[in-house]
């Protein structure tokens, strides 16, 4: 299966017809690659609040727990530091656990143990000590739900080294990240955006595969501009490539696939060969992984750029109440108003 | 202490319930957005702790804030109006239906399960220095006694000594998890062991509730160190509006149901996985789950808190039906003049 995973590109077909496939939306793939990663491995753990008979509050580990029964899947106490505090320990003791969050916003009272610990044991004991545990999380706008349910804080643990930062952008990206996460030997924080939890199914293979971490991936080709994104702004990307395409506009989309380890490689050589950027997210601006995407292009690609790299993101305040949600939101006109002035620069 | 007389407690908790009520027609009109956590259930908490506060007394909230609120006497339109999401709500639209707060009542609400705790505490703290005789009160779940910000509350109240009361409305559930798995212990044995002077309510009885936490309170006002309220009650609409979990469990021939056991069924029997014996625990425990659920109190039944204080004021003569008529008309109007300007399209 290791070819399908391999440079997918939404515009030349991947070489998919090998396998059986279903398709499936982002929560089902999800569940999959859950279920095909703990049948695979007797120490794959899943744990997290009401993540049993529930499934989670989002339903992506539904159907677990009669499977694998309750010493496989935890249902924990309220209690998020003690839940990924607990995780370090059950690597420690030669466990994989994947922890549910139960929407990024609740991440704060396990910062501690995220970033204080899991980050750093295998630093600090040189190697003798690894945490291969996946904290998963919903994260992102676009269901109008109150305070806290919305934020996407993703470069504040991008600023924490030692994590790993994954964030799929459409079912068959969800269950192969999913799936390299749990395998890989370090923390990875799982971001999952619940805008596309459901929003469309897709072609998903039924064996389990690997897209591997770090490499990002060109979703869409093109010669004038290029977008990078991320996550449910992936599609806003590929919306606006669209819409540009019908004003003569050719726009290029590079889907980051993760944040940490971040493959700045290849979006500097769509960059070289386009000579035009738009950085698209929904987190806050400052020091946002715009910023960090814009100094990667600046230090590799200085000269190719025809027009200074422009960032489409949200806005640097608390992710507003349900009526303001579609104008924090980066759109598709705002997109294409960036790409625009790129090209008229 | 000033008590209440029966009539008024179950006027407070008919205000309370109808609020709740008028938030979620609202929420099914599409008017108000977000997972809503009614405190339809806590009516007898509300109004029995509330009753006894003074002004000065600070008061921390969970995501089930409005009947607390609502006792409170924060002015229903501009809660309503926040909730709506309008700019001359409570907080100016930005805090939405779980992050209320009142200045002037000295009430923050927090959807941030264990967040009341600490958050009363600090303010007990500064009632201490600044207001001898005021003190902060912390309403949490009994899922929230869990969170590290909770026990860390227990031990500091005690080493300050600080003039609180934490009242713990023990539902017996956080989300679809039932307190007993996850919880060690007895919640007031708990507190007990760090210092605390508890004492035990039922949540049907909103005159035991208030005689409770009345005495409760005394103490936290004498600088007796902090206190804890232990209430139990039932939680009436789930989790949140929709539950799946009670709907199904209510609803077992119903085609959710069907569904939801259609999916498990067959991920008990697919192939690769735990053992017989595990997947049978499983399946206890997913079936005793959706039987508490099934047990669970409904609006209007022999244990639901306002039935029971109605019957109660019926008994001793109380006018319940112009106490009722009259929250009603006050719910009315609050909710007629919150949606002044607001375009309604009901589906
Ligand atoms: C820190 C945090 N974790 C998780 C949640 C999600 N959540 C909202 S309410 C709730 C259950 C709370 O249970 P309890 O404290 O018993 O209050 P109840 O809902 O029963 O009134 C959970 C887990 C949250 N809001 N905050
Ligand atoms: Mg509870």
């Amino acid at each position: 299966m290791a070819e399908v995973s391999a440079g997918r590109t939404g515009s030349s077909a991947a070489p998919r017809a090998v396998a059986e496939e279903k398709r499936l939306n982002m929560v089902q793939a999800l569940n999959e690659a859950l279920a095909d990663e703990m049948a695979r491995d007797e120490t794959v753990l899943v744990m997290g609040e009401d993540v049993g008979p529930d499934g989670g509050v989002f339903r992506v580990t539904e159907g677990l727990i009669e499977r694998f029964g309750n010493k496989r899947v935890l249902d924990t106490p309220l209690a998020e530091s003690g839940i990924v505090g607990s995780a370090i320990g059950l690597c420690v003791g030669g466990f994989r656990p994947v922890c549910e969050i139960q929407f990024m916003g609740f991440i704060y009272p396990c910062l501690n143990q995220l970033c204080s610990h899991a980050a750093r044991l295998r630093n600090r004991s040189r190697g003798t000590f690894a945490v291969p545990m996946v904290v998963r999380m919903p994260y992102g706008g676009g269901i109008r739900p109150p305070e806290h349910h919305s934020e996407s804080y993703e470069a504040m643990l991008a600023n924490t080294p030692g994590l790993k930062v994954v964030i799929p952008s459409d079912p068959y990206e969800a269950k192969g990240l999913l799936i390299a996460s749990i395998r890989d030997d370090d923390p990875v924080v799982f971001l999952e955006p619940k805008r596309i939890y459901r929003a469309f199914r897709q072609a998903v293979p039924t064996a389990p595969y690997e897209i591997p971490l770090g490499e990002a991936r060109v979703a869409r080709e093109g010669s004038d501009v290029t977008v990078i994104a991320y996550g449910a702004m992936l599609q806003v990307a590929l919306a606006s490539a669209k819409k540009a395409e019908a004003e003569g506009i050719s726009v290029e989309v590079v889907d980051l696939r993760c944040i940490v380890p971040l493959d700045v490689q290849t979006f500097v050589d769509s960059v070289v060969k386009t000579g035009r950027a738009v950085v698209l997210h929904e987190g806050p601006r400052t020091c946002g992984v715009g910023a960090e995407v814009a100094a990667a292009i600046g230090e590799n690609a200085l000269l190719s750029l025809l027009a200074p790299v422009e960032r489409v993101t949200g806005f640097d305040t608390v992710f507003p109440g349900a009526l303001l949600e579609t104008h924090y939101l980066p759109h598709e006109e705002r997109v294409l108003a960036a790409i625009r002035r790129t090209i008229d620069y | 202490m000033q008590t209440h007389g029966l009539a008024e407690l179950y006027r407070q908790m008919g205000r309370a319930r109808a609020f709740e009520l008028a938030v979620e027609r609202l929420w099914r009109r599409g008017l108000i957005s977000g997972e809503m956590h009614l405190g339809t259930g806590e009516e007898a908490v509300a109004a029995g702790v509330v009753t006894q506060l003074r002004a000065g007394d600070g008061l921390a909230l969970t995501h089930r804030c409005s009947p607390a609120l609502v006792v409170r006497g924060v002015p229903l339109v501009p809660m309503l109006r926040e909730m709506l999401g309008q700019s001359d709500g409570l907080c100016g639209g930005r805090a939405g239906h779980m992050h209320l707060s009142s200045r002037e009542h000295l009430v923050a609400c927090s959807g941030i399960v264990g967040a009341s705790l600490p958050r009363a505490a600090g303010f007990a703290l500064a009632a201490k220095r600044l207001r001898e005789g005021a003190v902060g009160v912390a309403f949490a779940g009994d899922g929230a006694m869990n969170q590290g910000m909770a026990l860390e509350t227990l031990n500091l109240a005690v080493a300050w000594s600080l003039p609180l009361l934490v009242v713990c409305i023990d539902n017996g559930w956080a989300i679809t998890t039932r307190a007993g798995s996850v919880t060690a212990g007895e919640l007031g044995a708990r507190a007990e062991a760090f210092g605390w002077t508890v004492a035990r309510a039922d949540g049907l009885e909103v005159e035991e509730v208030q005689r409770a936490a009345s005495e409760l309170l005394a103490r936290c006002r004498k600088g007796k160190g902090p206190a804890l309220l232990h209430v139990t009650c039932p939680r009436i609409d789930g989790h949140f509006l929709g539950d799946p979990l009670l709907e199904q469990s209510r609803h077992l021939t119903g085609s959710a149901a069907k569904q939801t056991l259609g999916r498990v069924m067959s991920a008990a029997v697919s192939s690769g996985g735990g053992g017989a014996l595990q997947r049978a625990a499983s399946m206890v425990k997913m079936v005793g789950t959706m039987a508490k659920a099934r047990r669970e109190t409904g609006r209007g039944d022999r244990k639901d808190p306002l039935r029971v204080a109605h019957q109660a004021v019926k008994r001793a003569g109380g006018a319940v039906d112009v106490i009722d008529a009259e929250v009603e008309a006050e719910i009315a109007s609050a909710v007629e003049r919150a949606l002044a300007g607001i375009e309604v399209r009901d589906a």
